[in-house]
């Protein structure tokens, strides 16, 4: 790493962006790809009811190869020339300002091309044999091909506006497909709270995109990161702020985090994709990518670190208390991406083990909810684990990498999941000792409810109805997951030991920081995983050592309270839905008594009037003689008292 | 007796023909009504000519019986229309204007 | 004659008796006009009205127009009258029920006030000394030369505009009252040959076969005694003005016969 470079790291993560040529000009045909899939789907209608599935999936496999071949292409540029710009056409030219539809390919956005289209290859896969016989195969893998374009278009695009296109479609797309089953109206309700939820959050980033067109007069990432150092702090401030609350409603943080839970009503692969390895994780990327504007300002950075540890606590205890198998791993993704934003919150420190814990947690989370999946589809769709039990000897493939996933969520080395989280958590004690001990809390409570997880699920006796037949899945659903296993196994190590993915973000996020501590960093290991194993311990006793009830017990008040989210549900319901409901309900009222009335009102009084003038109208020739004569009368009145 | 006289009875006349017109419902008789008018109106045009001493009152009279004529012409050929198709000669009976 | 002509103002007394007895005849024809039910009465009545002021115009001095409007409106236009009532159906007479709500005494009072504003006007006016048509006469070289050079010289383009009126009224009343023949004209065989295929290949009884009277109107007495509407006119049945006898037969008619008419 030379000086000269170094410079332009401090100035926050800039890095040489060329022209797209050769290869990279077919960035494009990333996002293009998936896109027509789904465009074929849906226009194409029931003709494609036979081949549509497969060439969807096709599709992405295309995208992932390409996507592969993009990577080995970069890898073999040195390490500040990976990034590329391909400008496509201009999209709103405005005077002086103009958006342009351009992407971006750098090694930031590559991470997660790979990440989508990998996983969302897996997924599609999985679906062919998940989704097998539901009548609407077909537009279930529409809807997949599109978020996997509009996430695609997400991480990709070169500015804010197009970002906010791509998040705009996968804030759509998770709608269409929580809302899969929309036959039951309980769920529809589900898409509909994930959907407004959203919309909150995406107010902050309109209100980020305007506030960049004030300030910077673009919304380009080269003018805004270049403009970044000359603005205001207080703008940087709200810029900031403004993108977290986009984050925090995309990724379900803190406050914006209940509708993930509601979300699992979706099939469980668009839990898996969608609601657990991508989409969510968008807040994160969002922050990532921003990162020059967090690195401005403190304030920002500090209220991303909150909204982080407050997540991964909150998600945590909430994770303890469900019996829902996909609501426990819902409130466990909730909790890991808690560690991701807070990683990102900790700024140049943290960013690459945001990003490096966001892949990782990607493969081992989407393999639990595969396994998830699997599990439901031997057990005639039955969710509550208190029913489970005793199942690793019926769905030996489901257990074995369902389990690899459980140890990589966990942190137990040489598993995925450790190196990322140890090094978030390193990251964070060496910006704050509470911050720290906070994520090392969220560690042990993880191990707990996913310890209860595995224990309730695979272990302990059969606690299942006899009619009950769990069987393995078909290989269409466990080859995905093997894959995912496999990667939960090795992937951080891969990435974390020797730095690689590190200096492989290095131009994105600028070098990370070193930092000291005053006991070696081996025992900080070494307390982390101990926590980790105190909470396994504690859910062997109370989950494994002691019979399980079929029915959930009462439990304490705090128990009862995770169950309900913390009453999240109940205070937004009494803070924000009931007011508007008056709200709503007073203006209806006025719109009918007042507005219609009027309106009702004058038009009755006109037609009154009408029906009343229309008498004159009687048809017959002498009534309008009568009126002829009363003419005359009045002309020759009139003429004969002028002539007085 | 003054001239004047002749212009009372020509409004009188006009009145009872106005009158006819309003009350009678045979399409016939108010043609005649109609007829009584425009000829208490050339009386009294007949009767300017005289009060001012030139002939152009009496010219206009003459032009009023030919319109009137042809009017009367026209008038009964639509009678006779109306009453092959609908059988009667009756003004309150083709009330289509009335939807 | 000459002096009624070429009367100075103020009226000869001759004339004023004329006008006091014509005067009383037009007015009181003219409301028999609205009187009379049945439209033949009133056409009879409006003839009167007409010839009255015919005399009116002469005794003004308006010998032309006088003999114009005999000729013109009693001798033509009254006849057409008369002809298009013969044609609509002469017996019928009108209901004098009034139909239209407030409509007879609303034309009453709206009538009274025409001819109230106007007879007021009238009286306030002040007219010259009335010197009569003469001096015009004079000075063209009689009452005919008068009107005529006064029509082709002066009135030309009226003349002529009334002119394309009345051609044109001649041939609109020709087009409104022609019936197109939509199917070609049976021949006498073609009849014939349907009269035999009809359910009455006989001829039809004649009006006032069996009858009391052998009128059109009157339908003639089947050998039941009852009356057959065929052997009336359909036109007279399209009418209603059939004279239906009220006889069952023949032996009854002659007692009643005087009643009949």
């Amino acid at each position: 790493m030379s000086a000269a470079t170094a410079v332009r790291w401090s100035e926050g993560g800039s890095q040489v962006i060329s022209e797209a040529s050769g290869m990279f000009g077919l960035t494009w045909l990333l996002i293009a790809l998936p896109l027509f899939g789904a465009i074929v789907l849906l226009v194409g209608g029931r003709r494609t009811n036979s081949f549509g599935p497969v060439l969807a999936t096709l599709l992405v496999g295309f995208s992932f190869v390409l996507g592969l071949v993009l990577f080995f292409q970069m890898l073999g540029q040195p390490g500040e020339e990976r990034a590329f710009n391909q400008s496509l056409f201009e999209w709103a030219p405005i005077g002086d300002f103009s958006v342009d539809v351009g992407f971006q390919l750098d090694p930031l956005s590559m991470a997660f091309v790979l990440l989508v289209t990998f996983v969302g290859g897996l997924v599609h896969i999985y679906s062919l044999g998940y989704m097998a016989d539901d009548p609407d195969k077909r537009r279930f893998f529409a809807y997949l091909n599109l978020f996997v374009a509009s996430m695609l278009l997400l991480v990709l695009a070169s500015s804010y506006v197009l970002v906010y296109v791509g998040w705009e479609g996968v804030g759509l797309v998770s709608y269409l497909l929580i809302g899969f089953w929309n036959a039951k109206p309980a769920y529809a309700t589900a898409a509909k709270k994930a959907f407004v939820m959203n919309r909150v959050g995406d107010i902050g980033m309109s209100l980020a995109i305007m506030l960049m067109v004030t300030t910077f007069g673009t919304t380009a990432f080269s003018g805004v990161f270049a403009g970044a150092p000359e603005a205001s702090s207080g703008a940087l401030l709200a810029l900031g702020l403004l993108l977290l609350l986009a984050a925090t409603g995309k990724s379900a943080q803190l406050p914006l985090q209940a509708w993930l839970g509601d979300a699992m009503a979706g099939p469980t692969p668009v839990s898996a994709l969608i609601h657990a390895a991508t989409m969510v994780t968008a807040g994160v990327y969002l922050i990532v990518r921003s990162n020059p504007i967090y690195n401005l300002s403190d304030g920002a950075q500090l209220a991303v670190v909150l909204v982080g540890v407050l997540t991964l606590l909150f998600g945590a205890f909430v994770g303890t208390a469900k019996d829902d198998i996909k609501k426990a791993l819902a409130a466990s993704t909730m909790s890991q991406i808690g560690y991701m934003i807070l990683a990102a919150g900790l700024g140049p420190a943290g960013y690459a083990f945001a990003i490096v814990h966001l892949l990782t947690h990607g493969f081992f989370k989407a393999g639990l909810f595969l396994g998830a999946g699997s599990v439901m589809h031997g057990m005639d769709d039955e969710v509550d684990m208190r029913r489970y039990g005793a199942l690793r000897k019926a769905m030996p493939i489901t257990f074995i990498t369902f389990g690899a996933g459980y140890l990589a969520i966990i942190g137990i080395p040489p598993f995925s999941g450790f190196f990322s989280k140890d090094k978030i958590i390193e990251a964070a004690l060496a910006d704050n000792i509470w911050v720290g001990i906070a994520a090392i809390l969220g560690a042990g409570i993880t191990a707990f409810y996913m310890s209860r997880v595995m224990f309730l699920t695979f272990f302990g006796q059969k606690r299942w109805a006899d009619e009950t037949h769990p069987h393995e899945s078909p290989r269409s659903m466990t080859v995905p997951m093997i894959l995912l296993a496999i990667g939960s196994v090795v992937l951080g190590a891969v990435l974390v030991i020797g730095g690689r993915f590190v200096s492989w973000l290095e131009p994105v996020v600028g070098p990370e920081e070193e930092h000291d501590f005053a006991i070696p960093v081996l025992a900080i290991t070494a307390i982390i995983v101990a926590v980790s194993l105190v909470g396994v311990a504690l859910a062997y006793v109370m989950y494994l050592r002691r019979p399980v009830l079929v029915e959930a017990p009462t439990g304490s008040v705090l128990t009862r309270a995770a169950r309900q989210d913390f009453f999240q549900d109940a205070f937004n319901e009494s803070l924000f839905m009931r007011p508007g409901q008056y709200l709503t309900r007073f203006l209806v009222f006025f719109d009918n008594r007042v507005i219609d009335g009027f309106v009702n009102g004058s038009a009755a009084a006109i037609g009154g009037g009408s029906a009343r003038l229309r008498r004159w109208q009687t048809g017959f020739v002498r009534s309008y003689a009568l009126s002829m004569l009363a003419g005359a009368v009045l002309v020759v009145g009139v003429l004969v008292l002028v002539r007085l | 007796m003054n001239p004047e006289n002749y212009l009372y009875l020509a409004t009188i006349l006009f009145v009872i023909g106005a009158v006819g017109v309003l009350v009678r419902r045979n399409a016939i008789v108010v043609f005649m009504c109609i007829e009584l008018m425009l000829n208490a109106s050339n009386l009294a045009f007949v009767s300017f000519a005289r009060l001012n001493g030139n002939i152009d009152g009496q010219v206009v009279a003459f032009f009023v019986m030919v319109v009137a004529a042809a009017e009367v012409v026209i008038g009964l050929a639509i009678i006779v229309t109306i009453f092959r198709t609908r059988r009667s000669a009756s003004v309150d009976d083709p009330n289509l204007l009335k939807l | 004659m000459i002096e009624l002509l070429s009367a100075a103002p103020p009226t000869s007394t001759g004339e004023a008796l004329a006008f006091w007895v014509l005067a009383p005849v037009a007015v009181v024809a003219a409301v028999m006009i609205l009187v009379s039910r049945k439209a033949v009465h009133s056409a009879l009545w409006m003839a009167t009205t007409m010839i009255v002021l015919a005399v009116l115009f002469i005794m003004q001095g308006g010998i032309f127009l006088g003999v114009v409007q005999v000729v013109v409106y009693t001798g033509a236009v009254m006849m057409l009258f008369l002809f298009v009532l013969m044609l609509v159906g002469v017996d019928a007479s009108d209901s004098f029920v009034e139909t239209l709500r407030a409509q007879r005494v609303a034309a009453i009072l709206l009538a009274l006030g025409v001819g109230g504003m106007l007879i007021a006007a009238i009286s306030r006016a002040t007219f010259p000394d009335a010197p009569g048509v003469g001096a015009a006469n004079d000075a063209a070289g009689g009452h005919v030369e008068a009107i005529a050079e006064a029509i082709f010289t002066r009135y030309v383009f009226t003349f002529e505009a009334v002119s394309v009126v009345l051609i044109t009224a001649a041939v609109g009343a020709m087009a409104l009252t022609h019936r197109e023949r939509l199917t070609p004209r049976k021949l006498q065989a073609e009849l014939s040959v349907e009269r035999m295929r009809s359910e009455h290949p006989t001829p039809y009884p004649s009006p006032g076969v069996y009858a009391q009277h052998n009128a059109v109107d009157t339908p003639a007495l089947l050998p039941d005694g009852t009356a057959s509407d065929a052997s009336v006119p359909d036109e007279l049945r399209r009418q209603g003005t059939v004279r239906h006898t009220e006889l069952e037969g023949i032996g009854e008619s002659d007692a009643d016969e005087g009643d009949q008419r």
